[in-house]
């Protein structure tokens, strides 16, 4: 099982409703399922995917973060999933706050372009980083917003979002909570997935538009 | 034929449901149809417990001959691709049934049908249906079946509307819905070109203020008109260049009003072959019935409360990229509504040149991603 499927399923209550944003071929949304009792929805760009996921029975719609998530009314999921995607995404500040509009908590992972193989890879060669985790050339990347993790930390505090949880990911170690605030972990971490929730503060407004209650059992 | 129910337990079997007059079909307008007919045509077995049965609603010219040989052109079903041995919606799995619309003019009560009240066709004296109507229809005839819940409702273009349709009115009926190539609501576009039809056969001399039949003749100028303008509508700017380009049928110009482009050749053969097989007033109310069609005006405009008892429906929703008839955007709309009726559904842009015809053509993206519907959704519903 992928590392950062087993920190998600690890992190999602038994029976929640979630929406997978960018969900592939839907492994996440069955194996979530399967072990949680969800009631998954997904949203997958390529037909290929949405294709793959009708045939699991899943409930996908094609379309993509940047334009898509405004189909589903407010609070309708507990969890909005998007993995690796936020820094493929046009605009990841206003997709950030549409998963916060329509799901109480936001599971977001990315790579963390604070990680010392990018630096160095930048600092020893002069030239934009290919590692394992930032495989492919600058001409030819989907990844149009890298952040660190202190670029990411900045955001989520523009946007009064609570961090409840962060775990630094790598394809060969297993996951390990961090706190993504130290300066430390913007080094050790090479990829990140944050679980994050609205913090109800003076000026918190109470997301009302779209259609409410509909989706509750 | 098949009144009793007794043997629609066939591998192919068709007939005409006759329903007593005391049971009439109430109307959206106000009206009804008394002694409705419903002519259908089936494929496969209904197994045990009746839970097998597919009800697939048709489009604005097409029929109940969804598979199989049709009877009057001798051509293949319509929808042979989807529906046969070994396809998505197989008989040997599945109890598939198609039903001729009513207003239709393939053996349902229509324009052309006698009025019992009068031993008379009723010509324009047959009431204006919706779709809400002939779904309502399709429900009386699944019900004298013995079909208390559908294992799918599927259909293209009309056919999907119709399939909205049955979501919303019957939502504890059927398990899943598939609505190809279709809206909610008929846009002022739909309803201009479906104008331009209408119009195209009241102006033939031979339509009689609709009281043909009578005079012993048909519109068929008209019709074929409205077919040729109606035809251009299903296809797209690129089919029609791959197809036909401006190859001209024979050398050079003829220098006069004959059909000189192949393009116009082929309009003039869908027009002159499609009189053989519809009504002219049949054409008038099935149109006048989608031009009326909108889900959402009894909703005060919001369409997710149309949907609002189909929770438990498994849709699939597919659009193909070149359908200017019914684009990719009213399919969005559906899907935007049914997510915030909490619906579980599936959306699917098609990537395809053909046009809104692509609905009807070998699409094999369309084909496998149906296939996996069904089949998961027949897990889901412990069907073997």
């Amino acid at each position: 099982m992928r590392e950062d499927f087993r920190e998600i399923l690890r992190l999602v209550r038994p029976s929640a409703r979630v929406l997978d944003i960018g969900c592939g071929e839907g492994e996440l949304l069955e194996l979530l399922a399967r072990e949680k009792q969800a009631d998954g929805r997904g949203i997958e760009i390529s037909a290929q995917g949405v294709s793959a996921c009708l045939a699991r029975g899943l409930a996908v719609a094609q379309g993509d973060a940047d334009r898509d998530l405004e189909q589903f009314p407010a609070k309708a999921f507990d969890y909005a999933v998007l993995s690796q995607t936020l820094q493929a995404t046009h605009r990841p500040k206003a997709v950030l706050e549409a998963m916060l509009r329509l799901a109480e908590r936001a599971i977001v992972s990315f790579p963390n372009f604070g990680h010392w193989r990018v630096r160095w890879s930048l600092l020893s060669r002069g030239r934009m980083p290919e590692t394992r985790a930032l495989p492919d050339p600058w001409w030819a990347t989907a990844n149009i917003h890298l952040c660190s993790l202190a670029d990411f930390t900045a955001l989520c505090d523009e946007l009064g979002l609570r961090i409840e949880a962060c775990a630094a990911l790598s394809a060969d170690r297993p996951a390990r909570q961090i706190d993504p605030r130290k300066a430390i972990e913007n080094w050790r971490a090479e990829q990140a997935l944050f679980l994050l929730s609205r913090r109800p503060g003076p000026d918190f407004v109470e997301p009302t538009d779209g259609p409410r209650d509909l989706f509750s059992r | 034929m098949a009144e009793d129910g007794a043997h629609i337990a066939m591998v192919e079997d068709s007939g005409t449901w006759r329903f007593p007059a005391s049971a009439p079909l109430r109307l959206d307008s106000g009206g009804e149809i008394a002694g409705l007919e419903i002519a259908w045509r089936s494929f496969g077995t209904l197994n045990a417990d009746r839970s097998n049965a597919v009800l697939i609603c048709h489009a604005l010219t097409l029929d109940q001959h969804v598979a199989g040989t049709h009877p009057v052109s001798g051509k293949p079903g319509w929808w042979s691709l989807l529906v046969g041995p070994g396809k998505p919606l197989d008989p040997d799995r599945h109890f598939i049934l198609c039903a001729n619309v009513i207003g239709g003019c393939m053996g349902s009560t229509g324009p052309a049908s006698i009025n019992p009240a009068t031993g008379q066709p009723y010509g324009l004296s047959f009431p204006v249906i919706t779709i809400a109507d002939m779904v309502r229809a399709q429900a009386m005839l699944v019900e004298a079946m013995g079909i208390e819940t559908l294992f799918a409702v599927v259909g293209g273009s009309m056919g999907g509307m119709q399939v909205l349709q049955w979501a919303a009115d019957y939502p504890e009926r059927l398990f899943a819905a598939v609505c190809v190539a279709s809206a909610a609501r008929h846009s002022a576009q739909n309803i201009a070109f479906h104008e331009v039809g209408r119009q195209a056969i009241m102006a033939d001399p031979d339509w009689r203020g609709g009281d043909y039949v009578r005079a012993g003749v048909r519109p068929d100028k008209g019709l074929a008109v409205a077919r040729m303008a109606a035809h251009i509508t299903y296809l797209s700017e690129g089919a029609l260049q791959r197809k036909f380009g401006r190859e001209l049928r024979r050398d050079g110009l003829s220098w006069g009003f004959d059909a000189d482009f192949q393009v116009e050749s082929y309009l003039r053969y869908q027009g002159a072959s499609f009189v053989d097989r519809f009504d002219a007033n049949s054409y008038l109310y099935i149109t006048r019935a989608m031009d009326y069609f909108d889900m959402a005006a009894p909703h005060g405009g919001v369409l997710a409360e149309a949907f609002r008892k189909a929770r438990d429906v498994r849709f699939c929703v597919l659009s193909f990229t070149s359908d200017w008839l019914y684009p990719t955007p009213e399919s969005r709309d559906i899907v935007r509504a049914l997510n915030a009726a909490g619906a579980r559904a599936s959306f699917m842009e098609i990537e395809s040149d053909k046009g809104h015809d692509a609905f009807l053509l070998d699409e094999p993206v369309m084909l496998s991603a149906l296939r996996g519907f069904f089949e998961a959704a027949a897990a889901a519903r412990g069907l073997k």
